[in-house]
């Protein structure tokens, strides 16, 4: 149960690779030499995968700039122009979920990376049991959401709960975390954080792992110390992770659902919704038109986030 | 006096892993073998009898026997949907890296939008429901497969990158056509990402909540997933059973976990390290 990850092992794939340079030269550009190539790396290959593809996630997402207008039975939809965006912004219970879900990605994102980071250099150094302390931040990771949610929900229980009956022995009262509206969303983004913190430890372990020793031998020759070390290599040269990190945890973060489904259904009120729940809960209410807008919403507000900065994470790649 | 001070702090960080990671699965353990009536006050105790057979027994029978049905329909959905990933995403992955091109292009962005784009839902339900597959297994086995698809597709391109083309030459002046290529001489090759994928989609699609949520609602039709949730509800009074319910549903994971660990772990950080 050795959590060992190699640099080589991690290879050079994910969110920040797209045009990828092939190992081997460029493929020929005669014309028979393209022939052959159609041949052997047929475009058949793509068929399988792209017609499931395209049947359930792009007609879905081309189409919901349609539905979104509408209103909507599943079986006839009435075009009803801009009225589900107006009313997905006049009602205060909804905009306050569009806000509910920045709050709860830039805190679940910006807890990731800092403890991330804290533990993968906790988790590489000389520490004995660093094999068993990895397997143990890492295995909540793969646990079931929901059970981590409803777990949850009871240790988190007001007085009586473990949690609070711990605050209790150093004569802290706790709160009601997730009862109460002011502490709700970031008693579930906490409880994020613990299930997710794992994953951005081993990212940042791999990043750490990949850096030369020369760097830290460098530090030493010129007599600086720990501090140094983490400020001036571990920090400059673990970027890559830290990209990799905010990028995945902003978009986890953005569309989550699961947790907050579980542990307050949104509530109490409407402390915790997102725009994830908010959707749901008009869905469930059979109006179509108005979630398929929310998801439009969703859509347009990962969009405006992400992207750019994927664009940034990227640009600032070459110059490392 | 620094050993001292070394060891201490060890001892500081195994006590507090310890506390945040393990005391919440000891808690699962406990509450999942205690008697209906100490399991009602949430609390941290030692059971005062072990009631595990029939807790068993009892979780296993509840609502006509389904939690049965739900470990019967989540191990179908991810065996099925890991096995088509596997081989439509590798077949993907090798042409998008074999042939740069235009065509590569497209795929290459529908990739990346896969993993950014939230799904739109309701969209989604009325394609199924004009195929006639919403609220059917298969339905919801085609939509794991599509969600599934970005992040396999990315492991499967890097992995065949690593492989000479002259092997594929090799192969072509033997005679052999593009797919007896792909499937006799790549495929078995790209073993060790296959596997990766396999370990991560079945932890993924066996974890999966929202889409069986939303694609195949229904007691008759639960997954493991969705029997936690609807038993949570039912449950209100027997929290014993629902924490049963819970170290059942976490035993799957934990199992990949004990014997693959290095192998999820490998596939879920690919990315992190500049190649």
């Amino acid at each position: 149960m050795v959590t060992e990850s190699r640099p080589t092992e991690g290879r050079a794939v994910g969110l920040r690779d797209t045009a990828e340079p092939g190992r081997a030269a460029p493929p020929p550009r005669t014309r028979s030499g393209s022939r052959a190539l159609r041949h052997t790396y047929s475009s058949l290959f793509y068929l399988p995968a792209g017609v499931i593809y395209t049947v359930i996630f792009v007609v879905p997402t081309v189409m919901s700039f349609y539905f979104a207008f509408t209103r909507w039975t599943l079986f006839d939809a009435k075009f009803t122009g801009l009225d589900n965006f107006r009313q997905f912004f006049s009602e205060q219970a909804l905009r306050s979920g569009l806000w509910h879900t920045v709050v709860y990605a830039v805190v679940t994102s910006g807890l990731k990376v800092v403890l991330g980071m804290l533990l993968a250099v906790l988790l590489t150094s000389s520490i004995r049991v660093r094999g068993v302390l990895r397997s143990l931040v890492f295995f909540p990771v793969l646990v079931s959401t929901v059970a981590v949610g409803i777990t949850f929900s009871v240790l988190l229980a007001p007085d009586t709960g473990l949690v609070d009956t711990v605050l209790g022995w150093v004569g802290i009262s706790g709160p009601d975390w997730i009862g109460n509206p002011n502490t709700a969303l970031i008693s579930v983004a906490l409880v994020d954080v613990w299930k997710g913190v794992g994953l951005a430890t081993v990212i940042y372990i791999a990043g750490v792992l990949s850096i030369p020793q020369d760097y830290y031998e460098a530090v030493d020759v010129d007599g600086g110390g720990a501090w140094q070390k983490f400020r001036n290599v571990t920090l400059p040269l673990s970027r890559p992770a830290t990209f990799t990190v905010i990028l995945l945890s902003f978009i986890g973060g953005l569309r989550s659902f699961d947790l907050i489904w579980t542990m307050t259904k949104g509530g109490p009120g409407f402390s915790s919704d997102v725009i994830a729940s908010v959707i749901y809960k008009e869905y469930q209410a059979g109006f179509f038109g108005l979630a398929t807008a929310g998801n439009v919403i969703l859509f347009i507000l990962v969009t405006v986030i992400v992207y750019p900065l994927f664009r940034y994470f990227n640009s600032r790649e070459v110059d490392l | 006096m620094r050993g001292a001070r070394r060891l201490g702090l060890e001892v500081a960080a195994v006590a507090v892993a310890l506390v945040l990671f393990v005391i919440p699965f000891v808690f699962m353990l406990l509450t999942a073998v205690k008697t209906v009536d100490q399991s009602l006050d949430l609390t941290f105790s030692w059971p005062t009898s072990w009631p595990i057979v029939q807790n068993l027994k009892d979780v296993f029978s509840a609502r006509d026997y389904m939690l049965v049905t739900a470990f019967k329909n989540s191990i179908i959905l991810t065996v099925v949907s890991v096995a088509v990933i596997v081989v439509l995403c590798a077949m993907v992955g090798f042409v998008i890296q074999r042939r740069p091109g235009p065509l590569a292009n497209v795929a290459n962005l529908l990739v990346l939008s896969g993993l950014i784009i939230p799904p739109a839902i309701v969209p989604t339900i009325w394609v199924l429901q004009n195929l006639g597959l919403f609220k059917t297994l298969p339905g919801l086995i085609l939509v794991e497969i599509a969600f599934g698809m970005s992040f396999s597709v990315l492991l499967f391109r890097a992995f065949v990158a690593a492989i000479p083309r002259e092997l594929d030459e090799a192969a072509i002046i033997d005679g052999a056509s593009a797919f007896t290529l792909f499937f006799r001489v790549i495929f078995p090759l790209l073993r060790p990402v296959t596997i990766t994928v396999i370990l991560t989609q079945s932890v993924f699609i066996f974890n999966d909540f929202v889409n069986p949520l939303y694609f195949l609602p229904g007691d008759e039709n639960a997954t493991v997933q969705l029997t936690l949730f609807n038993f949570q509800s039912q449950f209100s009074t027997q929290y014993n059973l629902l924490f049963m319910d819970i170290v059942l549903v976490t035993i799957p994971p934990l199992i990949l976990f004990i014997f693959f660990n290095r192998k999820i772990v490998s596939g879920l950080t690919a990315g992190a390290v500049k190649g």
